[in-house]
């Protein structure tokens, strides 16, 4: 620092410090950079801190992963075990296996450090699933931030992939299980199918080929594209600023929080070591993926309870829930079996992706959105989201169908059928179940606006008469209860126009204004009380039981 | 007490006040409920065979039959050989509490003794295996990996990778190895019990069933050790999973909570 070139001003001296942070803003333009940023405003919710557990535990991932490939080797030539676990000693195997066992055995660190890639992995594609699940229900998705929804959603198909690529490099049982499950599930292709597989693995299954590509895939491809994608998404959220909850002195153009520096990066720096640690905590406690008691793979071995990690487990409980059809025509067969489940497989993804649009368009609300809506108060879109839990929920029973059976001593067969029905009906039921939930909060909202909290106090009036007092709320609550819109659904219009006309209307309008009234119409919402309502409620309170209650103000 | 009774109305409360009644039923439950402890004395026996057939007339031949020539509600027993009698009854199988898709392990009610008289008098019958001899079934110094290979070729399909069981169709499950003695191990191997395919010698020498017995115990057993932590059942990712989601997750969110607790801004008085 002592030889850096000599400042303008010559009679100062320069805290060293600041000669850096000039020499890089000449470069860098870093203060133009913080002026703007310094002091972005957030907004405190522990919901909002979803994110940053998937983005942390993004980072661990690749760090931990940096680390692994250091001693892994991503080939499947075969070689004879003699490492330090002795129930393998001996044993042929593939290197990628054998490197994995000497990782978990030989390594320092290695199994831990193994054992916080794949705990991070289940958390952050968790953590990812909880943190869209959040933006779904409270409509943190609408305008202007439908891109990074769907941003966020590649996050969540891609991190599916890369934790599918990666646990099965160690070409251990369970995942070469896997491996094979995903190979017929190609092979199900009509007509393309077995030509794919060949491309896929280089031959026939498994060959000598798969892991050797599915590391380049997952080491580089997958996690780059992810990386760019986590770059654009913070970038949008920086741009759209962050959405808040209804309250007082929140407005749709404001943000009311507190600023990045200091406040936020020193809760943010500081969470990522706590979820570092707890990882780490979890890590070293449970153990996760314990390769060397599944032993090499190899196509004529396979084991009871055989499933993916716990993100790719509604594709097993597609596979395992399908009937075994099969048509056969001029000698070819086609294994609906199969592919049924396969074409299912991204429809139940798309469903949820593609819901946001759908609102949009039934809704043609072209406002922006930056005050989030309290699940209770978008019925329809909440109901929706629960709906398409349950559906996500009931292929997980159905994935996981041979562990319900034993731990709940039941008939893996009446599980099936369970699921079977479920995957139709289930939805259905949550749908309308969640709806009338919805309403019967907003019917209590509104019932605790007009007439206040009940205070547990029972008195007795002169007469005779029990009433119980109930405390008015105070005016951030009420502004909290009531700040939501109540939208008008759409209407057709009239049927012929002003020169009598019959008016042409399509029908995809017909079907908008059919789920707009679904939506907004009558018994899809609970209208809120209005301040005419309120007063003279709160007037008649005057005159009524107000001055028994008057003690308590 | 006021305060107490300050947060009686709070949102949370009927969840608290169900917790804590669950939590006393429970324990008062555990505390209270009757354990079983129906337990044969130990008789001395002049002639097994003699003795066997006296407890068999007493325990076994309503279902099988006075001679074990089987009945509607039991399978007969000539020829099924001393080392099934020695399986199904010394884990606690024989005799069955009631009829279901297949007969449980529970509590062994019969001492060593009379199980033998019992195999004693079922091998009198007719021909069958017989109780292996420890050197038969003595897993010391056979080659475990060799048995890894084997347990994966033979029994995963059922057991799982190390043993923890696995369900069967139509409520059938396959037990789980933990804890079952070599013995046991062999003779359900040598007679294939309740859904079982048997391993008679003819297709798995004695040799090899002593290896899958060794992998068990090395993987399975009292001294196996579980390198990476708790092993959550070793069940693979349903239970990683569900692990990952609770302590995991539901661990960071509450750190969350917390974190988003503790904030900067003045607080509400």
């Amino acid at each position: 620092m002592s030889t850096s070139t000599a400042s303008d001003d010559k009679n100062r001296r320069v805290p060293a410090g600041e000669r850096v942070a000039d020499w890089a803003d000449g470069r860098l333009g870093i203060y133009s950079l913080a002026k703007a940023n310094m002091r972005k405003i957030f907004p405190d919710h522990w919901s909002f801190m979803l994110g940053e557990i998937a983005l942390y535990s993004f980072i661990i991932i690749i760090l931990t992963g940096v680390y692994l490939t250091l001693f892994f080797h991503p080939s499947m030539n075969e070689v004879v075990y003699h490492g330090s676990y002795v129930p393998l000693q001996g044993v042929r195997m593939s290197e990628a296996y054998a490197s994995t066992v000497d990782i978990s055995f030989d390594v320092r660190g290695g199994l831990l450090i193994r054992q916080i890639h794949h705990w991070a992995a289940l958390i952050f594609l968790a953590a990812m699933l909880v943190h869209m699940m959040r933006v779904f229900f409270t409509g943190a998705f609408r305008k202007p931030r439908e891109v990074n929804w769907l941003f966020g959603f590649l996050l969540f198909v891609l991190g599916m992939f890369t934790g599918f690529t990666g646990y099965s490099l160690p070409d251990d049982l369970l995942s070469g299980t896997g491996v094979r499950f995903m190979q017929g599930a190609i092979l199900s292709v009509p007509v393309v199918g077995t030509y794919l597989s060949m491309f896929l693995f280089g031959g026939e299954f498994p060959g000598g080929d798969f892991v050797a590509r599915f590391y380049s895939v997952h080491i580089l491809l997958l996690p780059g594209i992810m990386l760019g994608l986590v770059v654009a998404h913070l970038i949008l959220v920086f741009y759209h600023k962050h959405t808040q909850f209804a309250g007082p002195g929140r407005t749709n153009r404001n943000v009311v929080g507190m600023p990045l520096l200091p406040v936020y990066m020193a809760k943010a720096g500081g969470f990522f070591f706590l979820v570092f640690g707890l990882i780490t905590i979890v890590s070293a406690i449970a153990t996760i993926n314990p390769i060397w008691a599944l032993g090499p793979y190899r196509p004529d071995q396979v084991s009871t309870g055989a499933q993916p990690d716990w993100y790719m487990g509604f594709s097993e409980g597609l596979i395992r829930v399908m009937p075994g059809w099969e048509i056969n025509f001029l000698g070819h067969t086609l294994v609906l079996g199969v592919f049924i489940p396969l074409v299912i497989f991204p429809l139940v993804l798309v469903a949820i992706a593609v819901y946001p649009f759908i609102e949009g368009w039934v809704t043609r609300d072209n406002r922006e959105h930056h005050i989030l809506d309290r699940p209770r108060n978008a019925p329809t879109r909440t109901a929706f989201g629960v709906a398409w839990l349950t559906w996500y929920f009931i292929l997980l029973v159905g994935g996981g169908n041979d562990l319900w059976a034993t731990h709940f001593h039941l008939s893996i067969n009446a599980i099936t059928w369970f699921v079977r029905v479920f995957f139709f009906v289930g939805p259905v039921i949550a749908f309308v179940v969640t709806k009338r939930i919805c309403l019967g909060l907003q019917r209590r909202d509104a019932e605790k606006v007009l007439h206040g909290r009940e205070s547990g106090v029972i008195k007795r009036l002169p007469h005779g008469e029990f009433i119980e007092v109930h405390t008015p709320l105070d005016q951030a609550d009420l502004h909290r209860l009531t700040a939501h819109d109540q939208h008008k659904p759409a209407d057709l219009g009239p049927a012929v126009d002003e020169n009598g006309v019959r008016r042409n209307v399509g029908p995809a309008e017909k079907l908008r204004v059919k789920l707009s009234k679904g939506y907004y119409g009558e018994g899809s919402q609970i209208p809120k009380p209005t301040a005419e309502e309120y007063n003279e409620i709160a007037a008649a309170h005057g005159h009524g039981h107000e001055e028994i209650t008057s003690g308590k103000h | 007490m006021k305060k107490l009774s300050a947060r009686r109305r709070h949102p949370l409360a009927a969840v608290v006040v169900l917790l804590l009644a669950l939590a006393a039923t429970g324990g008062l439950y555990a505390a209270f409920a009757p354990a079983g402890t129906a337990q044969a004395d130990e008789t001395a026996q002049s002639l097994a065979i003699e003795e066997g057939k006296k407890l068999y007339s007493v325990g076994c031949a309503s279902c099988h039959g006075t001679g074990g020539q089987g009945s509607s509600d039991g399978p007969p027993l000539v020829g099924v050989g001393s080392a099934a009698v020695d399986f199904q009854v010394g884990t606690g199988r024989m005799p069955a509490q009631q009829p279901g898709v297949q007969v449980p392990k529970k509590k062994v009610i019969y001492s060593q003794a009379e199980i033998d008289q019992l195999a004693a008098y079922i091998a009198s019958l007719g021909a069958g295996p017989i109780i292996p001899t420890e050197n038969q079934y003595d897993p010391a110094g056979a080659d475990v990996a060799r048995g890894g290979d084997l347990f994966r070729t033979n029994c995963t399909q059922c057991h799982n990778f190390t043993g923890e069981g696995g369900a069967l169709t139509g409520g059938k499950s396959a037990p789980n190895l933990e804890g079952v003695s070599p013995k046991h191990i062999y003779e359900a191997m040598q007679t294939g019990p309740q859904n079982m395919p048997s391993f008679p010698d003819s297709t798995m020498p004695e040799e090899q069933k002593k290896e899958i017995i060794a992998y068990i115990q090395a993987v399975n057993g009292e001294k196996a050790s579980s390198p990476g932590g708790l092993k959550l059942g070793g069940l693979g990712p349903v239970s990683e999973g569900l692990f990952g989601w609770i302590f995991g997750l539901g661990v960071l969110i509450a750190a969350a909570v917390w974190v988003a607790a503790h904030t900067a801004k003045a607080k509400k008085s």
